[in-house]
């Protein structure tokens, strides 16, 4: 039951190659959604049916994120793909864009017909030089072999595909930030509404969706929505791509069916490194709060689990920690992160990161003050809900995550200037 | 479409309002309080402060007001105690690393930070971090910046990019490290840059003349207009006891909108100049000896009398001068057997005078300008003639309109447009050339341009996009009204607009040249602005006719006249010189026999008529300087002295109920029968001179604001050559070079730009140096100095 | 009459053909789009970092304000706006890595090099950038050289990677 979706050609030498890609059946699906003109309802229809929620971390339906937009409607519009993987502890969509990118392609070119936009640009990081030149060659291969351009084999629908490179800025993950970037301007969110299914790239309706989301569509059509959602549990159909690390053996990117205890997962990935006890695991990317290893083993690597023990699925990046770890570090380095990342355009995120920042940084180097607990809770609570975009919710998320479960820590370290853990 | 209208429950009150308006303007209109930093009318929204965050019945986080459409049944309460905890929750984010540096910030006061802090903010903070610090940069002689107290708002890039249309001001940087600036060292370029001052919530971005002068309480504050273009824009005067400290715009949505140009707003330094006239003087043997009123006065009249005919008298006056101080002037002429009298110092054709039938004007009202679906300006450097109407036609241009400019160089435009450039002597060809593509016939006083024009590519767009527009307008722009051929272009353009049912607009060039016409301050209409009965010299003519005698109002020889050498003569050569003035200048000097020192625009009451021929009447906000009095006072004494009957006026406002009894049958009119025998004036030659008037060489009082004259648009006493003709010429950028003109020579400067035509010099006039020439288009040689 | 706009800038006709692939990406009013690209190629070309005439050049090109190209430089962190080593080393130090001893590898680098984050070796070989997560967490600690990954980092395959370099 693994290796199902995204990462089905894995197994092959030059995964990467079109030629492949096609031996396990690629581009099959467009080929037959061109030559029988599938209705493009029909289409959305399949992948509501299959229950695929966003696999860059919201977890919004990708189906109904299609039905937004009017097909109908005159003028461009656009497909766009959210390469932009940043959030501390992913590395899924790397390998999809290293290993299976036509199978990207072929679902970004499936997502145009559906929605009715004969133009995409798939949005990588800048760090990503070596998935940017990866995924070009498979653009000119899959130019060369008519899937892409002009009336696609011989379909009279047309779409073209680019790949944009970004140039280091965590936040144009977010995907009105991501379209300001591919605009040529600083990544800062836009306010919403307008949605960009109405109002995206330069101004026309546009969808955007994960890489591992665009990349599921091509298995989701060729096998049947019905099919994909049973492979997951209710609420979270599919398979999913988990990227774990950190204090294990075999750190790695697996499909999995969702659903899949999270005890399996972490067999999967060899298990605890040096034999150590599991201390704490950030089950879903950096901006997840934190959940005790004892109360992960019990949990299953679905969205509604892991919201139940107070966190959340986002990305499925999963970062386990083991006892040497002191939370209040881990905290000042995450903390730090969002500091850096913040866009700077709204007050309470620009303002509030930099000072939750500062005095997370102060009780970890022995600097803490009794008052600064209650008042890092009250400051993340403050800078939550009340910025343009996610980014502030992210930064305050892991501060009250922290604080709910490992309070003692910290204040073992405003009390003793130092760090509990290894004191014994 | 459903139903526009909807209703929506703020605080329990009800408010109805079209959908989709956002929020925040609709508790605006109904006076319900909303803090606010990032939000601003005339802004596009940035949603960015989150200052006015408040709770909305089922969202389940607190909207920003100026973000949030109404819709129906929407339920807001923007004072809950949700709404509150966001709003004073920003307002902590705010103030945690701005400085307290209030005691000595400009914007203490008066500063919005301050004002919402009082009622939003905590006494004590909870803030025990560094605070940032910004390094500033130097923006220029108008705008001081002390970035560190920044609060990020974004009015000022905003400002820049959608009202001022030049992208000088940016955010770079990120997180808590974006800097608001320019990035480079770099003066602001634009001429509403200072509008930023008053768009920054703090006291990031202030008045560099008006730094550290007073206290925003110590001030008070009195309406007024400004005097420089023919907008009128609407202003206040900050005043302490009797000193103008700084200007403010005061709000006009028909006029200037929110917004001044920054020449209204710092031309108020002129005011302390120090070469300000404050008593009358008289020059005996060639020695300026300083004279009482009364005898001042007495020596006027004496040679006045003396001179006894009438028609040897020449009176100029600034288009700047109050309406009753014009009114009054012709009327101390007219009774005094005199129709030479004119404000059009800087015009060089006069042959329209002859077919004139009412006062010329703008032809719509200033908004009417936003709504245009096509313009064609001719002669027109609009953003450095008269920035807000620049504004107006930007608005037009980003609303859709097409917009083409026939001018004698590129000029910088910040929006979209086609330019088609020539030479100055190629220009009523060109525009020939457009009149023929609209469908204009040969005949009348232009037949032979028009039968001899070959329409452009340029001519064709232009003609065919006038004529499908529902909305078109001409506009003949300061440059052309300055065009020794302006008479073609006036009559071409006619023809042209009635072709194409487009408007005409002949653009008032300064603050009263519509109201001058008005009451007869030009030699052939009379008062009413009816045709005069008499007609006297025009302002040229007066000058190439030596007169014996000139009364000079507010005009300043050379600067202020089209053939600068020629006034400084003609004015020497005079008997006698008379000149009411605000200012002492050794040229003035070398000219006057009798200096009478007049008030200034803020320090007389009195009446401007603007472009779109609103009448607006200011109150004198200071007392006038030293000795000096409202010019309408001294004119008045000087009608007693000179036994004219209906000089016994106590109050300027009778001066204006005699106007507006005279111009009851007001006239404002562009309509145009061609005048005969309209021979091109303007012959081309192998070199000839172009010309403008700087935005800051406008007149006295600008001439005299030291920051405007510290910026570029004060403009520059050079010489300005295409670089394939400097090179033909032999000549290098920088070098000193000769330039001679109708045997007049003066050695200027050279500098390359590739956006004067070929077989041009460009040289501006009203400058002091330049104004050692003649007329700014005409036959020129250069030389090696 | 119309001046080129490839005669305002000093670009290699390269450089020219680099940027005019990214121009042909994006719809033709939308040339801004390609100033992320045109910036990186201009920087790669110019020995890894911008110089502020440079950007104004990106700005001529692609005709954009200059203050809008300085803005995109500055907010997005792998343009340099000062000079950078011939190789750029940039070390994840975010929590993945960070857990698996990215300290060591940071202190190695220092030591070796003799340099602390943010500065350039004094032959101009080498310059240390802190930088955050690079989505490869799976291989932490890791670091990024020029346009290349590397992964599972031990002072031991730190040396041999620099020994490797020209």
């Amino acid at each position: 039951m693994v290796n199902e979706v995204c990462l089905r050609t894995l197994d092959l030498e030059r995964p990467w190659l079109l030629e492949q890609y096609e031996s396990r059946g690629g581009y099959q699906m467009l080929k037959q959604v061109m030559s029988e003109k599938r209705s493009p309802d029909e289409i959305i229809e399949e992948v509501k049916k299959s229950g695929l929620r966003g696999r860059g971390g919201a977890g919004f339906p990708t189906g109904l994120k299609w039905s937004f937009i009017s097909r109908n409607a005159p003028g461009q519009k656009y497909v766009v793909c959210n390469s932009d993987e940043g959030e501390p502890g992913t590395f899924k969509d790397r390998d999809i864009l290293r290993y299976n990118p036509h199978q990207l392609i072929e679902g970004m070119i499936l997502a145009g017909y559906a929605i009715g936009a004969t133009r995409g640009y798939n949005y990588i990081r800048g760090e990503f030089w070596e998935p940017y030149e990866r995924f070009e060659n498979a653009l000119k291969e899959a130019r060369e072999a008519g899937y892409l351009g002009e009336n696609l084999l011989g379909s009279g629908f047309d779409f073209e595909l680019h790949a944009h490179l970004g140039a280091g800025a965590y936040i144009c993950g977010e995907e009105t930030a991501l379209l300001e970037s591919i605009e040529g301007k600083k990544g800062q969110p836009r306010y919403k509404p307008p949605f960009p299914a109405h109002f995206g790239l330069y101004g026309r309706p546009t969808i955007i969706n994960n890489t591992e989301s665009l990349a599921s569509i091509p298995v989701i059509l060729e096998k049947g929505g019905e099919w994909f959602a049973n492979l997951g549990v209710k609420n979270s159909g599919g398979s999913k791509l988990f990227s774990i690390s950190g204090n294990i053996n075999n750190p790695g990117v697996f499909e999995i069916p969702m659903g899949t205890p999270f005890s399996t997962l972490l067999e999967m990935a060899g298990g605890m490194k040096d034999g150590r006890k599991i201390k704490a695991v950030i089950p879903g990317g950096s901006s997840a709060p934190v959940i005790p290893g004892d109360q992960m083993m019990d949990l299953t690597m679905d969205y509604d689990a892991i919201a139940g023990a107070g966190s959340m699925l986002g990305s499925g990046a999963v970062i386990v920690l083991d006892d040497t770890n002191c939370m209040v570090k881990v905290l000042d380095r995450m903390s730090y992160f969002y500091h850096e990342e913040s866009c700077g355009q709204c007050t309470p995120c620009r303002e509030g990161t930099g000072w939750l920042y500062r005095i997370v940084h102060r009780i970890e180097t022995g600097q803490g003050r009794q008052e600064d607990l209650d008042l890092l809770d009250d400051i993340a609570g403050k800078i939550s809900g009340k910025t343009i975009c996610a980014l502030g919710d992210a930064a305050a998320m892991p501060v009250q995550g922290m604080l709910r479960h490992y309070r003692d820590e910290f204040q073992y370290h405003i009390d003793h200037k130092r760090c509990m853990v290894g004191v014994g | 479409m459903t139903e526009n209208t909807v209703t929506i429950e703020v605080n329990g009150q009800e408010l109805q309002a079209k959908a989709g308006t956002m929020l925040i303007e609709v508790t605006d209109a109904a006076g319900i309080k909303i803090p606010r930093f990032c939000y601003h009318k005339k802004l596009s929204v940035a949603a960015n402060c989150r200052m006015c965050l408040v709770e909305v019945e089922k969202a389940p986080k607190p909207l920003p007001a100026c973000a949030t459409p109404v819709t129906d049944g929407m339920k807001v309460y923007t004072r809950s105690p949700k709404a509150l905890a966001a709003q004073k929750g920003t307002m902590e984010f705010l103030l945690i690393n701005h400085p307290l540096d209030c005691p000595i910030c400009d914007q203490g006061g008066e500063c919005e930070l301050q004002d919402v802090a009082m009622g939003y903010g905590q006494d004590v903070t909870r803030y025990g971090e560094g605070k940032r610090v910004v390094a500033d940069k130097n923006l220029g002689p108008l705008i001081a910046t002390d970035m560190t107290r920044c609060i990020h708002c974004t009015r000022c890039v905003r400002f820049g990019e959608e009202i001022a249309g030049l992208r000088e001001l940016g955010a770079t940087g990120r997180g808590e490290h974006t800097l608001i600036g320019t990035y480079v060292e770099k003066s602001v370029s634009s001429e509403l840059s200072a509008n930023v001052i008053d768009l920054c919530p703090v006291g990031a971005l202030t008045s560099k003349p008006f730094r550290f002068s007073a206290r925003a309480w110590e001030l008070t504050q009195v309406d007024s207009v400004a005097p420089h273009d023919s907008l009128g824009s609407n202003l206040n005067l900050h005043l302490r006891g009797n000193t103008v400290m700084r200007v403010h715009p005061r709000d006009n949505e028909s006029i200037n909108e929110t917004w001044i140009s920054d020449r209204d707003r710092f031309s108020y330094q002129g005011l302390y100049s120090e070469e300000r006239l404050t008593r009358p003087m008289i020059k005996r043997g060639g020695e300026w000896k300083t004279v009482g009123w009364e005898q001042a006065l007495e020596a006027v009249a004496k040679q006045f009398k003396e001179i006894g005919d009438g028609e040897q008298i020449g009176a100029l006056a600034a288009p700047t001068a109050t309406l009753e101080e014009l009114f009054l002037l012709q009327k101390l002429m007219r009774g005094m057997g005199c129709a030479n009298i004119d404000t059009r110092t800087r015009q060089g054709d006069f042959r329209l005078d002859s077919t004139q039938q009412g006062a010329h004007w703008l032809g719509m009202n200033l908004s009417d300008i936003d709504q245009q679906q096509s313009v064609l300006v001719i002669g027109g450097n609009l953003r450095k003639e008269q920035p807000i109407l620049a504004h107006r036609v930007r608005k037009a241009a980003l609303g859709g309109a097409s917009v083409y400019y026939l001018n004698p160089f590129e000029v910088p435009l910040n929006h979209e447009g086609s330019q088609s450039t020539c030479l100055p002597s190629d220009w009523v060809s060109r525009l020939a050339g457009v009149a023929k593509a609209a469908g204009v016939k040969a005949s009348g006083a232009a037949a032979a341009w028009l039968k001899s024009a070959k329409p452009d590519e340029f001519a064709k767009q232009t003609a065919a996009s006038l004529k499908q527009a529902d909305k078109g307008m001409i506009l003949l722009g300061g440059l052309a009204q300055s065009h020794p051929d302006y008479a073609l272009l006036a009559v071409i353009g006619a023809r042209l607009a009635e072709a194409t049912g487009a408007v005409f607009s002949i653009l008032p060039t300064a603050a009263n040249s519509v109201g001058a016409q008005l009451v007869g301050a030009v030699p052939h209409l009379s008062c009413g602005g009816a045709p005069a009965e008499a007609r006297g010299l025009d302002a040229l003519s007066m000058l190439k006719q030596p007169r014996k005698a000139y009364l000079l109002m507010g005009v300043e020889p050379g600067v202020d006249f089209w053939n600068g050498a020629l006034s400084t003569s003609a004015l020497q050569s005079a008997d006698v010189v008379v000149a009411m003035s605000a200012f002492r200048s050794a040229e003035l000097e070398a000219c006057a026999d009798i200096l009478l020192p007049m008030a200034t625009f803020a320090e007389t009451s009195g009446t401007f008529v603007n472009a779109e021929g609103c009448w607006q009447t200011t109150r004198g906000a200071v007392r006038p300087q030293g000795e000096s009095r409202p010019a309408w006072k001294i004119l008045r004494v000087l009608g007693n002295l000179l036994d004219q009957p209906g000089f016994d006026y106590t109050d300027s406002t009778q001066v204006l109920a005699e106007i507006r009894g005279l111009c009851e049958s007001l006239k404002l009119d562009n309509r145009q029968d061609d005048p005969a025998g309209l021979d091109p004036q303007l012959i081309s030659s192998s070199l000839q001179r172009g010309g403008d008037i700087p935005l800051y060489a406008s007149d006295a009082l600008v001439r005299r604001a030291p920051a405007l004259q510290q910026t570029r648009d004060a403009g520059q006493e050079m010489i300005r050559l295409h670089p394939d003709e400097a090179h033909k010429l032999g000549l290098e950028e920088g070098g000193q070079v000769r330039v001679k003109q109708n045997g007049n020579q003066v050695d200027l400067p050279l500098e390359l730009d590739a956006a004067i035509p070929q077989g041009c010099a460009w040289i501006s006039t009203g400058l002091k140096r330049t104004a050692l020439l003649g007329q700014p288009y005409g036959e020129v040689t250069l030389e090696k100095a | 009459m119309t001046v080129s706009v490839k005669d305002k800038v000093s670009f290699s006709p390269e450089v020219c053909a680099e940027i005019d692939r990214w121009i042909a990406k994006y719809p033709p009013e939308w040339k801004q789009s390609a100033v992320m690209g045109a910036l990186m190629v201009v920087q790669d070309d110019n020995g890894g970092w911008l110089t502020t005439e440079l950007m104004d050049q990106v700005a001529a090109y692609l005709e954009m304000p200059p203050i809008a190209v300085y803005e995109v430089a500055t907010f997005y962190s792998m343009y340099e706006l000062k000079p950078v080593g011939k190789h750029k080393i940039c070390v994840c130090t975010n929590v993945s890595c960070m857990t698996n001893k990215a300290d060591v590898i940071v202190d190695h680098l220092e030591k070796r090099l003799g340099i602390g984050f943010g500065e350039v070796t004094e032959d101009g070989r080498f310059s240390l950038k802190e930088v955050e997560c690079l989505g490869a967490c799976g291989g932490a600690p890791m670091m990024q050289i020029g346009k290349q990954y590397y992964e599972n980092l031990t002072p031991e395959i730190v040396d041999a990677i620099l020994d490797g370099l020209e």
